[in-house]
């Protein structure tokens, strides 16, 4: 019955084919009403899949020392890469805050010249101002680390990708999932493998951050000049002379932009990687959230966006610039005399930041929010209550009490309908699957907080996207806004809505709303504009109105922009709910926070964790066969 | 220029058949299928069928054809860019076929470069070191192929420009650039797929000319393909004309106008002003009793364009020689009534 | 520095090449005090006490830390972990210290008895009991109420969007000692447990409950600074007899009334030396502790300050656990 929306939406499209889908919504509804209450799957702490696994827990646990795979696998790894952090963080530390603030800003004046040095000596101080100095060395360790790791992993598997189909063709389905995994589904089997602390986080930060630098370097080693390759194999050139003379430079620019993803995706993991004990700014974060203060939360979050855009725009610089213009000599020079004088001030200056030196906001913060709260208290209560009792209250019981078997129909007829046959058996093995592992109830649950979040973030997303279509003027204030919020981590945007709603459900679908609809506006703006302009002409010369040119001409021919919008708003937002198990979300993200929490349900959060994947897969394949399928007509012949 | 005894480049029996069962279908009675028939059947495409032809050392071998008829392929065949699916290519008296990949280097390395149509230079070399690529990944030090290199850019007009970059060049000059890399491993053969179609008309005129002249100072064995029939007949000592993969005459551009294998061919060269392709040889006739033969003296290669202005001058007919011999004459009313006979007018630039 | 990184790769390198396997605590990241000696010239080591998220144990936490620093001039730092991560945080190196520890007896037995990666360091002289509590408005208008028997009578009350149909039963943080799903199924209860989230979101709704008469029904716990600002009444369970909570699924009783204690690692027992010792001689009352955990959330303190302030106020009673 999730599928109301889906099953309704081409009804407007046209009489005849409003009939099926509107009989198929009819039966549904009367099926429901027969068998509500019968063959539901409550939630039992107990199911057997999550003492299986616990039980698993408690036996690596005993025999992490003992069993030759972690003796001599497993543990060298976590040594490994524990070891890497460690040589990151002792250097940090010993170049202490004039070395780093050196360091950093010649980087910055190489990558892109005086103005990105500037700023990236303002974000490193930031640092220190926000008194979070230590927190940050921390997590830029940690950053280093993860990237590091996956680029050295990630680029040379992108490259091979990138020349052999075959290998790509293996590759793609497994980015495809791990990109719509949601964050918090890697930490528990990490905990499992590499217990926790520093290396864990660096792992998981890994895996997390491994898919886009795969994927951009397969593109660009792919869409390197064919033309240049072949001369160069006709003057007799090795494959590793090509490989070296002509892939890799001409992939170059593109080949930063997985550089800078790379590091944006760590950048939003190791934060939650904080659940199991990797130290750093979301220690931080995560003490604010479980002190409920805002105050502690913010400077670690703004510190994490600081960051995230030091680290963007020195990349991007990167990939910007000018294929052959050699760094000048004044760039050299400034970027030179910035890391001398780091360098020649580490013994002169404390290492640590002066804490004289630091603004702490806290207090302030707190008080701001506490006003906020006590002032649009009602408000906020009001959407808060009216959204919870009028929309996720009704849907939640709905899909909780309907019998497990007409939602698994429900969702095949939905996903068959819009995807094809295939994807729908895919998404029903999901559901299946989902059911077996005894994840049934909180599923339940958080789709439903999923579907409200979506609606929200389509209506929203089609108006804004639609309005910055329409109004250059309005795109050109939008598109910096929306820049800046898809630069920032995810869990960023839990700070105003826990400010604003306290933890509730709510508050996670107010934070994946803001986190989808920056994507979902641009998708839609992208699409409409994409319309080309001749189409457009006929139709106004037609004497459309430019209502009429919207409903008829525009929206129509944006549709598979419109449906990968709704794909990804899918994505993101399950993304967000399940983190929003921090803030009461409750269903699979908390049972996943549980899962780390209490030894005893370690279980449950790895299954909810496996859980959250297959909801992620099962949604993905519901929509995204839409934007695949080339036609309306084509509807017709499945 | 070598020995002309034995061709600079010989080639049987070539086939590339582009498909999941390329050997199956080369095996089978299908090859014969005409293309699309193939590709209905068995969902394999017949780029190159069956072609064979010598080249050949010092000449300009020209390879002519629509686009989709298997020119590109035939010539990449011939230094294995692209594996033939059969047939034998022999380039300087060696089997392509049988040498090893590093042997196969080798002979990309010094025997024969190839220019390619959209140039195929790297954006983020300077010109010289796009120049000094062959040289580089032979081994050759770095002074050695800088100064070789410049001597090649001189060659091609392209003086000055070594420290450019090739987007900061015109597209005529970037396939100068791309000329000069070919020419700069000093390599027996160049091998040109459709080098000028992406230039505009003029600089394309130009690079042909340039062509013409590199020919004559450094004397490489050409292959050459094209598209566009002027070109072929401008460049070509002879032109092998292909569609659909097989070659369905090779000649000379005289033999071609003149004596068409096919309506193919002949409709091909349907526009092509005769009087700008035909020698003598075709026109002459053995004198009739009693007729002068007090007029100018012209070779038998003599295009009949030229023949004109000769015979305008002269009340007597042309005395048409082969070397020594008298191979025959033409008078006014012969070249008035052969011109008259052209159905178009001149149309196609010579 | 360039050394010590080079020991470090060397001691990496000598181990692997050893064949010996690698076990968890082989991690450079040990928690050792003499690991931070370099790094930090003069220090006595690093000390690494895991916080737990409640301002009781920040103040008890923050009060060793700041002897430690500046009794003993050691380096400290406070990572923030939950209680069972901690415990695990034994075995990683990532943890030296749990400055309160309630119960726990299952963790006791596999990290203590089994693994032996961490020993007991006597009590906190903290007592602690959770309970289930209402705001003092609702007992005096509804008498019967703390009778856990009542609580289904009651239970519209309670309601809130969260809860749905069912009544509230505020919880903390997800990693608290918690009984109350199988206390809530065992006893029948018609409540569903909302989690807050944090000790905050549970203060938070005791002080509203109390100031706008709302009715709230709340885990919480004793020693805690909330009683001496709000009245707040415990609900009776069953009371808690030995041995009542042994299966975890199937409590149906109260808690008990526990001894607070501090748990060390092995490592640290052995080598920590005076930091080990003090950790050891650390002793206070409920009520020390809820004047600096008042001081931290009420009146603005850091911890560190907060802890300043008890200890320029009680030099005799910090003074014993210097060692000697």
């Amino acid at each position: 019955m999730s599928s109301a929306t889906a099953v309704g939406r081409p009804a407007r499209l046209g009489l005849p084919r409003w009939a099926a889908p509107a009989g198929a919504a009819v039966l549904f509804a009367a099926a429901y009403l027969v068998f509500r209450d019968t063959a539901t799957l409550p939630h039992n702490k107990e199911a057997a899949p999550f003492l299986a696994v616990t039980e698993l827990r408690e036996w690596i646990d005993d025999n992490r020392n003992d069993n030759p795979l972690f003796l001599y696998f497993l543990n060298y790894i976590r040594l490994f890469v524990g070891g890497l952090y460690d040589a990151f963080h002792t250097v940090l530390l010993a170049l202490g805050w004039p070395g780093i603030t050196g360091v950093m800003g010649a980087l910055g004046w190489l990558s892109g010249g005086r103005w990105i040095a500037a700023l990236a000596v303002g974000g490193v101080s930031a640092f220190g101002l926000l008194g979070l100095w230590e927190s940050s060395v921390d997590t830029l360790a940690l950053v280093a680390v993860a990237v590091l790791l996956s680029l050295a992993v990630g680029i040379p598997l992108g490259v091979w990708a990138g020349l052999s189909w075959r290998v790509r063709r293996v590759l793609t389905p497994v980015l495809d999932v791990m990109q719509i995994m949601p964050t918090f589904a890697y930490l528990a089997p990490l905990a499992l493998f590499f217990h926790i602390g520093a290396p864990a986080g660096a792992i998981a930060t890994m895996i997390y951050a491994i898919p886009p630098a795969i994927r951009i370097t397969a593109l660009a080693i792919s869409e390197v000049s064919p033309t240049a390759v072949e001369a160069s194999a006709s003057l007799g050139a090795t494959g590793r002379q090509t490989l070296f003379k002509v892939y890799l430079p001409l992939a170059r620019s593109t080949m930063a932009l997985a550089v800078n993803q790379t590091i944006m995706m760590a950048l939003s993991m190791v934060v939650i990687a904080n659940l199991i004990s990797a130290p750093g700014l979301g220690g931080d974060i995560i003490r604010g959230l479980s002190r409920a203060q805002v105050g502690i939360m913010l400077p670690a979050g703004v510190a994490v966006v600081i960051m995230a855009v030091v680290l963007d725009r020195m990349t991007m610089a990167l990939s910007r610039r000018d294929a052959h213009a050699a760094t000048s000599r004044a760039d050299l020079a400034g970027a030179g005399a910035l890391a001398v004088a780091g360098l020649a001030l580490i013994p002169v200056l404390p290492r640590v930041w002066p804490e004289n030196l630091t603004v702490n906001v806290v207090a302030e913060v707190n008080d701001a929010v506490r006003w906020a709260e006590t002032n649009w208290y009602p408000v906020t209560t009001f959407i808060k209550d009216v959204t919870t009792r009028a929309l996720l209250n009704p849907l939640e019981s709905l899909l909780t009490s309907a019998p497990w078997w007409l939602v698994a129909l429900a969702v095949l007829a939905a996903a068959w309908r819009v995807s094809g046959l295939r994807p729908a058996l895919t998404a029903l093995a999901c559901l299946l699957a989902i059911a077996l592992l005894g994840l049934w109830e909180h599923s339940m649950m958080t789709m439903s907080t999923v579907a409200v979040a979506v609606l929200v973030t389509l209506a929203i997303g089609l108006l804004l996207g639609v309005a910055a279509a329409r109004s250059p003027r309005f795109s050109a204030v939008q598109r910096p806004i929306l820049d800046a919020a898809q630069t920032m981590p995810a869990f960023v945007y839990l700070l105003p809505a826990l400010a604003l709603f306290g933890t509730t459900r709510f508050t996670a679908i107010f934070a994946s709303v803001i986190y989808a609809v920056p994507p979902v506006v641009r998708l839609v703006e992208d699409g409409i504009r994409a319309v080309p302009a001749t189409v457009v002409e006929a139709a106004a010369s037609a004497g459309s109105t430019p209502r009429q040119l919207l409903w008829k001409v525009q929206l129509p021919m944006a549709r598979r922009a419109i449906l990968l919008a709704a794909n990804q708003g899918i994505v993101m937002t399950l993304a967000m709910v399940v983190i929003g198990g921090l803030v009461g979300a409750g269903a699979l993200g908390y049972d996943v926070v549980l899962g780390f929490s209490q030894r005893t349900d370690f279980g449950m959060g790895f299954v909810a964790g496996i859980a959250t994947v297959l909801l992620g897969v099962m949604l993905d394949r519901i929509t995204q066969g839409a934007d695949r399928r080339s036609s309306p007509r084509k509807r017709k012949f499945t | 220029m070598g020995d002309s005894h034995s061709a600079a480049i010989t080639v049987e029996g070539l086939w590339k058949i582009f498909g999941p069962k390329a050997q199956k279908v080369l095996d089978s009675e299908d090859r014969h299928l005409d293309p699309a028939a193939l590709r209905e059947k068995t969902g394999c495409t017949a780029a190159v069928r069956d072609v064979g032809f010598e080249v050949r050392p010092g000449e300009v071998f020209v390879v002519m054809g629509l686009s989709g008829s298997g020119k590109s392929t035939l010539v990449r065949c011939l230094t294995r860019l692209i594996e033939p699916s059969a047939g034998d290519i022999t380039i300087g008296g060696e089997n392509i076929g049988r040498a090893s990949p590093a042997r196969l280097r080798e002979i990309r390395r010094h025997q024969v470069s190839m220019v390619f149509q959209h140039f195929g230079l790297l954006p983020h070399r300077k010109v010289i070191d796009n120049v000094a690529y062959g040289l580089e990944i032979q081994g050759t030090p770095r002074a050695a192929r800088h100064e070789r290199a410049e001597e090649i850019l001189s060659l091609v007009g392209l003086d000055g420009h070594a420290d450019a970059y090739p987007d900061q060049l015109s597209g005529g000059m970037q396939q100068r650039v791309g000329l000069a890399r070919a020419l700069a491993v000093d390599p027996q053969v160049m091998l040109f797929d459709e080098p000028f179609s992406a230039l505009d008309p003029l600089i394309r005129r130009d690079m042909q000319a340039e062509v013409i002249r590199l020919h004559r100072e450094v004397g490489k064995t050409l292959v050459f393909i094209t598209h566009d029939l002027s070109e072929a007949l401008k460049l070509g000592e002879r032109i092998a004309i292909m569609r659909a993969g097989s070659i369905v005459q090779l000649g000379t551009a005289e033999e071609l106008v003149g004596a068409p294998a096919d309506d193919y061919v002949a409709d091909f060269v349907r526009d092509v002003p005769r009087s700008h392709v035909l020698t003598l040889r075709w026109l002459c006739r053995s004198p009739e009793p009693g007729e002068s033969l007090d007029g100018p003296e012209l070779p038998v290669s003599t295009v009949i364009r030229d023949a004109i202005a000769a015979s305008s001058a002269s009340a007597h007919p042309i005395r048409v020689v082969d070397g020594d011999e008298l191979a025959g004459v033409v008078d006014r009313v012969d070249l008035l009534s052969f011109l008259s006979g052209q159905e178009t007018p001149v149309r196609a630039g010579a | 520095m360039k050394i010590r990184l080079l020991a470090g790769l060397l001691a990496l390198g000598l181990t692997a090449m050893g064949c010996g396997g690698a076990t968890v605590d082989t991690s450079t990241s040990s928690a050792a005090p003499e690991a931070g000696a370099s790094a930090s010239g003069g220090s006595a080591g690093t000390v690494k006490i895991a916080i737990n998220p409640w301002v009781g144990y920040e103040a008890s936490a923050n009060v060793v830390a700041y002897l430690l620093e500046n009794e003993l001039n050691y380096d400290v730092e406070l990572p923030e972990i939950k209680e069972q991560l901690a415990w695990e945080g034994f075995e990683t190196g990532d943890v030296d210290v749990i400055i309160e520890n309630w119960g726990h007896p299952d963790l006791k037995k596999q990290f203590i008895e089994e693994k032996k990666v961490a020993v007991e360091a006597g009590s906190t002289g903290n007592k602690g009991v959770i309970g289930w509590y209402i705001p003092k408005w609702m007992a005096d208008e509804h008498p019967d109420i703390t009778d856990w028997k009542n609580l289904n009578k009651y239970a519209e009350l309670f309601k809130t969007s969260e809860s749905g149909d069912k009544g509230q039963l505020l919880f903390g943080d997800p990693s608290y000692v918690s009984n109350e799903a199988a206390l809530i199924k065992n006893l029948k209860l018609n409540y569903k447990i909302v989690t807050g989230g944090s000790e905050a979101a549970l203060i938070k709704g005791a002080q509203q409950a109390q100031a706008q008469k709302k009715p709230l029904l709340f885990y919480f716990w004793d020693p805690h600074w909330l009683f001496s600002q709000t009245e707040l009444v415990r609900v009776n369970l069953p009371p808690y007899t030995e041995g009542c909570d042994a299966d975890p699924k199937k409590v149906a009783c109260d808690y008990p009334e526990m001894d607070l204690d501090k748990i060390v690692s092995k490592k640290f027992a052995d080598t920590g030396g005076k930091a080990y010792e003090l950790v050891k001689n650390f002793n206070w009352t409920n009520e020390d502790q809820n004047a600096v955990a008042d001081d931290m959330t009420n009146n603005g303190m850091t911890g560190e300050d907060a802890a300043k302030k008890w200890v320029e106020a009680n030099p005799a009673k910090w003074q014993a656990w210097i060692p000697k």
